[in-house]
């Protein structure tokens, strides 16, 4: 066997330096992106038999066993509908909206750091480009409201476009304070400021940024309760509502990759990402080396997928919970409840790093 | 005092955490879901779904042709023509059923002095070409034949009650 696997690393190493970069980040990107969509796909099945057993349904039972075929079902309808476009929308901006939103929110993986070693991008700038990515999804939904030319999706753009100016802030803000904390604008390196097991993590200290970044996390993925820009009961499907078949799909896959995206870097800046809650207990470290369950202590990608399937679950534990937040109250809550809270939080924090107490007295100011 | 203790509510999210709960108490709920096709909810005797004209055990049919379903029917869907027939009795000639226009009251069955006319607990059926809708009198009998003993079983678990 050994000359076959001699005569492929022979070749690997007879290709170019470039061929060889090129194909390494491809085959990552690929990976990446294959595995977002199939969770993606699996997400949407998963909401609906926690949506359902929360309403004393059973969800999708009949495609497959367990009804676990249900997205591949979906997705195959999807793809055989008609895609219509409206004869008085702007048709270039009514097809390029959909790959407006969907884009971004598949580019922010690239620096999501999967384990220690795993990052598409391990760039130094990660926060910034992170925030960058996510605020871009919104020329999408703004984009598709208008060049539908239907007063039901102008009103969802607009009303989306001004919830997502109004949360972009708070999450900024409360970036901000897991900046501080962590020292660095790599995801790699907050995750690592957090080693140590669970009382590390940034959830404790920085308690109410977190929930200050989850709730505008919600806000701007457009879910329940804050999904005025869909609104169905009031502008029938908001934005996307003269979309069809695979242009509804790319709006459906994009809504579920950010909410993924979110739960994802929820976990990274205030649950430590990869990283295991037993790691700070000593007689636990022995067993970090086992094959296969030594994760369970010394942390890896399983960790991080388990704390994204939680927010995933609270995703949809809150929408089966409350009913849709009136307009003006999602702007209360945005501007003068959650802009405050992080303005205060980071003073109290910068207070605390600069006095030496608390989980910076390491930190330099 | 109430102030302060409401501001604490909101900002611990408290009456968030409520709602949450009971969801999420529901989740671990068995699903009351009936899975239809192969679960079937029990059915009293006294459903009405289909019609079925019945027959005498000896084979004779019910109907005298008196009309007076046909009179009592508040959606005007039964149409009956009468004659007498070869051995001198009264008989319809024609009894046709406009499914379309039935609204399933029973009122038919009520009125029925002979118990010829009944509803019986068939209510999975459909049409597949126009004028299906029509039950005329020979597919009412052979509904009747068919499903004699389920009728019967039916007619005589709610006779004490009537």
């Amino acid at each position: 066997m050994s000359f076959v696997v001699d005569f492929f690393v022979g070749m690997w190493d007879a290709l170019p330096p470039l061929v060889q970069y090129l194909t390494t980040v491809l085959s990552k990107v690929l990976l990446v992106t294959i595995v977002v969509i199939l969770v993606v796909a699996f997400s949407t099945y998963f909401e609906r038999k926690v949506i359902g057993s929360m309403q004393g349904r059973v969800g999708p039972n009949r495609v497959g066993p367990l009804g676990l075929g249900q997205p591949f079902a979906d997705v195959i309808k999807l793809l055989i509908k008609e895609v219509v476009v409206p004869s008085k929308s702007n048709r270039f901006l009514f097809v390029i909206a959909p790959l407006l939103t969907l884009v971004p929110a598949l580019a922010a993986w690239a620096v999501i750091p999967m384990n220690d070693w795993f990052v598409i991008a391990d760039i130094n700038a990660g926060l910034l480009y992170v925030l960058a990515l996510t605020s871009l999804g919104v020329y999408g939904v703004i984009l598709a409201g208008w060049a539908t030319n239907s007063k039901y999706a102008f009103l969802g753009a607009m009303r989306s476009a001004a919830q997502i100016v109004a949360y972009e802030i708070a999450m900024g803000f409360a970036l901000v304070g897991v900046l501080m904390a962590g020292g660095s604008l790599n995801l790699g390196d907050i995750v690592r400021a957090q080693a140590g097991g669970f009382t590390q993590w940034f959830l404790l200290p920085l308690f109410p940024l977190f929930l200050v970044y989850w709730i505008s996390g919600v806000a701007e993925t457009n879910r329940a309760p804050f999904d005025v820009a869909e609104g169905e009961s009031e502008i029938v499907a908001g934005f996307h509502v003269e979309y069809s078949g695979v242009a509804f799909a790319l709006f459906f896959l994009a809504e579920y990759a950010n909410m993924v995206l979110i739960s994802g870097l929820t976990a990274i800046f205030f649950l430590g990402g990869w990283a295991s809650p037993f790691e700070g207990i000593e007689f636990l470290q022995p067993f970090g080396d086992i094959a296969f369950v030594g994760w369970i202590v010394s942390g890896g990608f399983p960790w991080l997928f388990i704390k994204i399937a939680f927010f995933m679950y609270t995703f949809f534990w809150l929408r089966a919970t409350f009913p849709r937040y009136r307009y003006d109250q999602i702007m209360r809550l945005g501007w003068k409840v959650f802009i405050p809270i992080t303005i205060i939080w980071i003073a109290v924090e910068a207070v605390m790093a600069w006095m030496h107490v608390g989980p910076w007295s390491g930190l330099t100011i | 005092m109430s102030q302060f203790i409401s501001y604490i509510k909101t900002f611990t999210l408290w009456e968030l955490l409520k709602g949450l709960s009971v969801t999420q108490r529901n989740f671990f709920r068995k699903s009351v879901t009936l899975e239809y096709p192969d679960e079937k909810t029990p059915q009293s005797p006294r459903f009405r779904g289909l019609h079925a004209l019945r027959r005498y055990p000896n084979g004779e049919e019910r109907c005298i042709a008196c009309k007076l379903c046909e009179a009592v029917c508040p959606a005007l869907a039964i149409t009956i023509e009468s004659n007498v027939s070869d051995d001198g009795t009264r008989r319809t000639s024609r009894y046709d059923i406009d499914l379309f226009k039935c609204i399933y009251c029973g009122f038919c069955e009520e009125a029925c002095p002979v118990d010829a006319i009944v509803e019986t607990r068939i209510h999975e059926y459909h049409m597949e070409a126009p004028g299906e809708n029509i039950m005329t009198k020979d597919k009412l009998l052979a509904i009747g034949d068919k499903y004699d003993t389920m009728i019967s079983a039916d007619k005589a678990a709610d006779a004490k009650y009537r």
